[in-house]
C-alpha cells in the first residue's frame, strides 16, 4: 500500500522544511516569547515583594510615628508640670525673699530709729546737763555773791563730806 | 481506539460504496479514487473541475536520473500521460502515479525524485505560515519590556497557548532540564497543529494532507527518537541494557534487554502511526461522507435529497471532531515526546 510507504521526496523536503522552521523558531521565536513571559512573571513577583515590603515599612513608620507622638505628648506633660513647679517655686522663693528683706529693712529701720532716739536722748541729756550746769552756775553765783554765804556753803559741804566719812 | 474507529468507519463506508459502484458500472463517482487521490500525493494541485476541464496548479518536478542527470520541469508537461524528456507518470504497476523513466533494458525505473508535490507545497506553505505567525508574535515581545502590560488579541491568545504547551506539557513531563527541549517540542506542537488545521481547510492554501502522510510523521518521530536517545542519561541506558529484573531474564539469554531495545524503536513507530492514521482517517471519513451525495445522485431525488442532508450533517460533525482531533493529536504527540524525553533523563533513584 502506497500510503504506508514513506516517500523519499517528502522525507527530504520535510527534513529541510522542519529543520529550517525549527532553527528559526528555536532561535528567534519561542525562546523570545517564553523568556519574556518568564521575565514578566519574575517582574510581577518582584513587584509584589516590593509592595509587601513597602506596606510593612509603612506600618512600621505608622507605629513609629505613633510612638513618637505619645513620647512627645509625655514630654509635653512633663514640661508643663515642671513649668508649674518652677513657677510655684519661684513665687514662693520670691515671697520668702521679700519677707526676709522686708523684715531686715524693718529691723534696720528700727535700729536706726533706736539709734536716732538714743542720740536724741543723749543730746537732750547733754543739753539738759549743760542747761542745768548753767542754771546751777547762775543759781550758785546768785547764792554765793557775798562772803558769808560762801563760808556757810563751804561749812555745810564740809559737814556733808564728814557725814559721808563717818 | 480513535484510530481503530476511523479505520472501521472508512472500511465500512468503502464496503457500502463498493456494491453501489459495482451495480452501476457506468457511475462517474469513484469514491476510492477521490479519497485516495486526496490523501495520497500528486504532482499537481488539483483545485476543481470546471466544465469537464480540470483546473489545477502545475508544480515543479525535480528528478535526478542516473542516465541523464538532473531534470526540472512543470508537471503540466506530463498531463494526460504525456512523456517529457523520457519521464512519464506510471499509469499502473509498482510505481503507479509516480514519475518513472525507462532504462536501457526497457524496464520502468524510478529516478531520484525530489519534486515539489502537492504535499510538499502544502508543507512549505504551512511552514512559512508557522514561521510568520510565531515570528510575528515574537516581534511584539521584542518591542515591549517586561514591565509593559500583557498583550491582547492574537498575541495574547498565542502567549496563553504557548505557555500552556510549555508549562502543562513540556515542563510537567520532562522535569528540571526541560528548557533544552522546549524549543523543539513547541515547534513540533505548533507544526503539527497548524498542519492539521490547514488540512481541514478545503480550498487552495489548505487542504493538503500533510500530517496524514507517513513520511512527515516519520520524520517528526525520528526527531523525537534522536532527542530521546542522544541525550539519554546513564540511568536510562542502564535500565535498557541491565534492567532491574531477576537474573535469569538477563543471562544467558538477554530477554529483557532485547525487549527494552525493541521498545526504543516501537516508541517512535507508535508516534508515527498514531498521528498519521488519525489525520488520514479523519480526512478519509469526511471525504467519504461528502461522496455520499454524489453516489446517491443516481438513486432518485428523494433518496439523494435525504442522504445529502445526512451527509452534510455528518460532515459538519466530523469537521468539528477533526478540529478537536487536530488539537488532541498535536497535544498527544508533544506530550508523548515529552514523556519519552523525560524517561530518558531519569536519574538513579536507588542508593
Amino acid at each position: 500500500m502506497s500510503l504506508l510507504n514513506p516517500d523519499s521526496a517528502l522525507i527530504f523536503w520535510m527534513l529541510i522544511a522542519f529543520g529550517i522552521v525549527f532553527i528559526i523558531l528555536a532561535k528567534y521565536g519561542f525562546p523570545v516569547i517564553v523568556g519574556m513571559v518568564e521575565k514578566r512573571k519574575q517582574y510581577i513577583d518582584e513587584s509584589l515583594q516590593a509592595a509587601r515590603e513597602a506596606n510593612e515599612k509603612l506600618a512600621h513608620i505608622k507605629e513609629e510615628s505613633e510612638s513618637i507622638l505619645t513620647q512627645a505628648r509625655e514630654e509635653q506633660a512633663n514640661i508643663l508640670k515642671e513649668a508649674v513647679e518652677t513657677r510655684q517655686r519661684i513665687i514662693s522663693e520670691a515671697k520668702n525673699k521679700a519677707q526676709s528683706e522686708g523684715g531686715k529693712l524693718l529691723e534696720e529701720a528700727r535700729e536706726q530709729i533706736q539709734k536716732e532716739k538714743d542720740d536724741a536722748i543723749r543730746d537732750i541729756r547733754k543739753q539738759v546737763a549743760e542747761l542745768s550746769v548753767g542754771i546751777a552756775e547762775k543759781i550758785l553765783r546768785q547764792n554765793l555773791d557775798n562772803e558769808q554765804k560762801q563760808n556757810g556753803m563751804i561749812e555745810r559741804l564740809l559737814d556733808e563730806v564728814s557725814d559721808i566719812k563717818k | 481506539m480513535k484510530t481503530l474507529k476511523y479505520i472501521w468507519v472508512s472500511l465500512l463506508l468503502c464496503l457500502i460504496c463498493s456494491p453501489i459502484k459495482a451495480d452501476e458500472s457506468e457511475s462517474k463517482v469513484n469514491v476510492q479514487e477521490i479519497v485516495f487521490g486526496h490523501i495520497g500525493d500528486s504532482y499537481e494541485w488539483h483545485i476543481t473541475d470546471w466544465k469537464g476541464k480540470a483546473i489545477s496548479i502545475p508544480l515543479p518536478i525535480i528528478v535526478y536520473s542516473s542516465q541523464s542527470g538532473w531534470h526540472a520541469f512543470l508537471s503540466s508537461r506530463l498531463e494526460h500521460n504525456k512523456e517529457y524528456e523520457g519521464f512519464y507518470i506510471a499509469p499502473e504497476g509498482k510505481y503507479q502515479g509516480k514519475v518513472v523513466e525507462k532504462n536501457v533494458e526497457g524496464e520502468e525505473i524510478r529516478p531520484f525524485d525530489i519534486s515539489i508535490t502537492k504535499t510538499v507545497l502544502s508543507l512549505l506553505i504551512n511552514s512559512l505560515l508557522l514561521v510568520l505567525i510565531i515570528l510575528g508574535v515574537a516581534k511584539w515581545y521584542k518591542k515591549h519590556k517586561p514591565e509593559d502590560s500583557t498583550p491582547k488579541g492574537f498575541v495574547g491568545f498565542m502567549e496563553m497557548f504557548i505557555m500552556m504547551v510549555n508549562d502543562d506539557i513540556i515542563k510537567s513531563c520532562i522535569g528540571k532540564d526541560y528548557k533544552r527541549y522546549a524549543p523543539y517540542l513547541l515547534t513540533a506542537f505548533f507544526f503539527i497543529f497548524l498542519n492539521n488545521l490547514m488540512g481541514l481547510v478545503p480550498i487552495f492554501p489548505g487542504g493538503g494532507n500533510v500530517t496524514g502522510n507517513i513520511a512527515i510523521t516519520l520524520v517528526l518521530a525520528c526527531m523525537t527518537f534522536l532527542a530521546v536517545n542522544i541525550w539519554g542519561s546513564k540511568e536510562y541506558w542502564r535500565e535498557i541494557l541491565w534492567p532491574d529484573v531477576p537474573l535469569w531474564l538477563k543471562i544467558p539469554i538477554p530477554i529483557m534487554p532485547l525487549i527494552e531495545i525493541f521498545g526504543i524503536f516501537t516508541k517512535p513507530f507508535a508516534l508515527t502511526v498514531r498521528l498519521f492514521a488519525n489525520i488520514m482517517a479523519g480526512h478519509s471519513v469526511i471525504l467519504a461522507l461528502t461522496c455520499i451525495i454524489f453516489i446517491t445522485a443516481s438513486l432518485g431525488p428523494v433518496l439523494n435529497g435525504s442522504m445529502s442532508v445526512i451527509s452534510v450533517l455528518f460532515a459538519v460533525f466530523m469537521n468539528f471532531l477533526e478540529l478537536l482531533v487536530a488539537f488532541i493529536q498535536a497535544y498527544v504527540f508533544t506530550m508523548l515526546s515529552a514523556v519519552f524525553i523525560g524517561l530518558s533523563r531519569v536519574e538513579a533513584h536507588k542508593k
